[in-house]
């Protein structure tokens, strides 16, 4: 590999721009190809594993070339300087995520009980549309408070975030589902939610919650949507 | 910094390189069966030996990175296959019985 490939590949992960490094593994000839690949021989084989997020070897013409599928990492927003957010930032480093925690009440998001972390204290429509919410964000809200929680969900739904979770019980929720309806967001969109947020394991102090919500999220990161539902099945 | 991410594996790559030092990067470009890690995973090597990432869980790293530091030497790049370890010859392998395929290339 040349060292301008090395150099592209990591300035396009530092820009959260997705790539694919292809390789011909027999002559070490190699590029960098971009989503929008117009034109070029493998451009249908590129967005499939884009699509997927997935490396792969691929053959055309007797060749055979390896790409290798460069993603951003996910980013895990979240509103809600609680105790579950205190156990999910670690949580969320540990599997390679950023963290960024968004609440407008100073007591909650305060540097001492948020140390090492982006913290942004304001409301969600000042603190979220800098943050660029991306299809490869999950998105997380956690206050139970709804004039938090409704305009952070709000914009959530309104960008292609592959993650969308909410707690709060099912009585919480359908109340949520009714002002957000009201909002004018259709029930195909708010089928996005997940809430009760995470994963059923019984979970019960914010660490266990914090575990089934980065379980969730790794399912939905990982699983393709046909095995997702052959799991529930 | 967190050098479990590919992020940082990479960029530690490119900055051992700008440093003038030999480098290799190694990658799972194909497994079978039950592998430990998957495609598309790397380790990079410098010509020292050292190395961040991982290809299999500690398998055969050990082989990758003496392979890789050949590599930086001749320049030229090379496909590596390990299968399952035999106990007897202490050949290197999968205990898990899978098969993987790394290719291993110098970074000029």
């Amino acid at each position: 590999m040349k060292l301008a490939t090395l150099k592209a590949v990591n300035a396009a992960r530092a820009a959260r721009r997705p790539i694919v490094l292809v390789t011909d593994v027999e002559t070490g000839e190699e590029r960098v190809v971009h989503e929008a690949a117009a034109g070029d021989p493998l451009a249908a084989a590129v967005a499939e594993q884009l699509r997927k997020g997935k490396s792969a070897m691929v053959a055309l013409d007797g060749r055979r070339f390896f790409l290798t599928v460069h993603v951003p990492p996910v980013k895990l927003v979240m509103t809600g300087a609680v105790h579950i957010s205190q156990a999910l930032v670690p949580l969320a480093r540990l599997l390679g995520h950023e963290p960024i925690v968004v609440d407008p009440r100073t007591a909650f998001a305060s540097p001492e009980r948020f140390p090492d972390v982006t913290l942004v204290a304001e409301w969600p429509d000042v603190a979220l549309p800098p943050l660029g919410v991306d299809r490869y964000t999950a998105f997380i809200a956690l206050t139970h408070d709804p004039k938090i929680d409704d305009p952070a969900l709000a914009h959530a739904l309104s960008r292609d975030c592959f993650y969308i979770g909410a707690l709060g019980s099912r009585k919480t929720h359908a109340r949520r589902l009714e002002r957000l309806r009201a909002a004018g967001f259709s029930d195909a969109a708010l089928a996005r939610i997940h809430a009760p947020v995470g994963l059923d394991i019984g979970a019960i102090s914010p660490a266990e919650i914090a575990v089934s919500i980065v379980a969730e999220i790794t399912a939905a990161l990982r699983l393709e949507s046909g095995e997702k539902q052959a799991r529930a099945a | 910094m967190d050098l479990a991410s590919d992020t940082d594996i990479l960029a530690r790559a490119e900055a051992w390189r700008e440093a003038g030092k030999g480098v290799a990067i190694a990658t799972v470009v194909e497994t079978w069966g039950s592998a430990p890690r998957p495609v598309g995973s790397s380790l990079v090597i410098d010509e020292d030996g050292n190395f961040l990432g991982s290809v299999s869980g500690g398998c055969v790293e050990g082989a990758v990175v003496t392979e890789a530091v050949d590599v930086i030497g001749s320049g030229e790049p090379r496909m590596l296959e390990f299968g399952v370890a035999d106990e007897t010859a202490w050949r290197v392998g999968l205990s898990c019985g899978g098969t993987i395929r790394v290719y291993v290339e110098k970074v000029d």
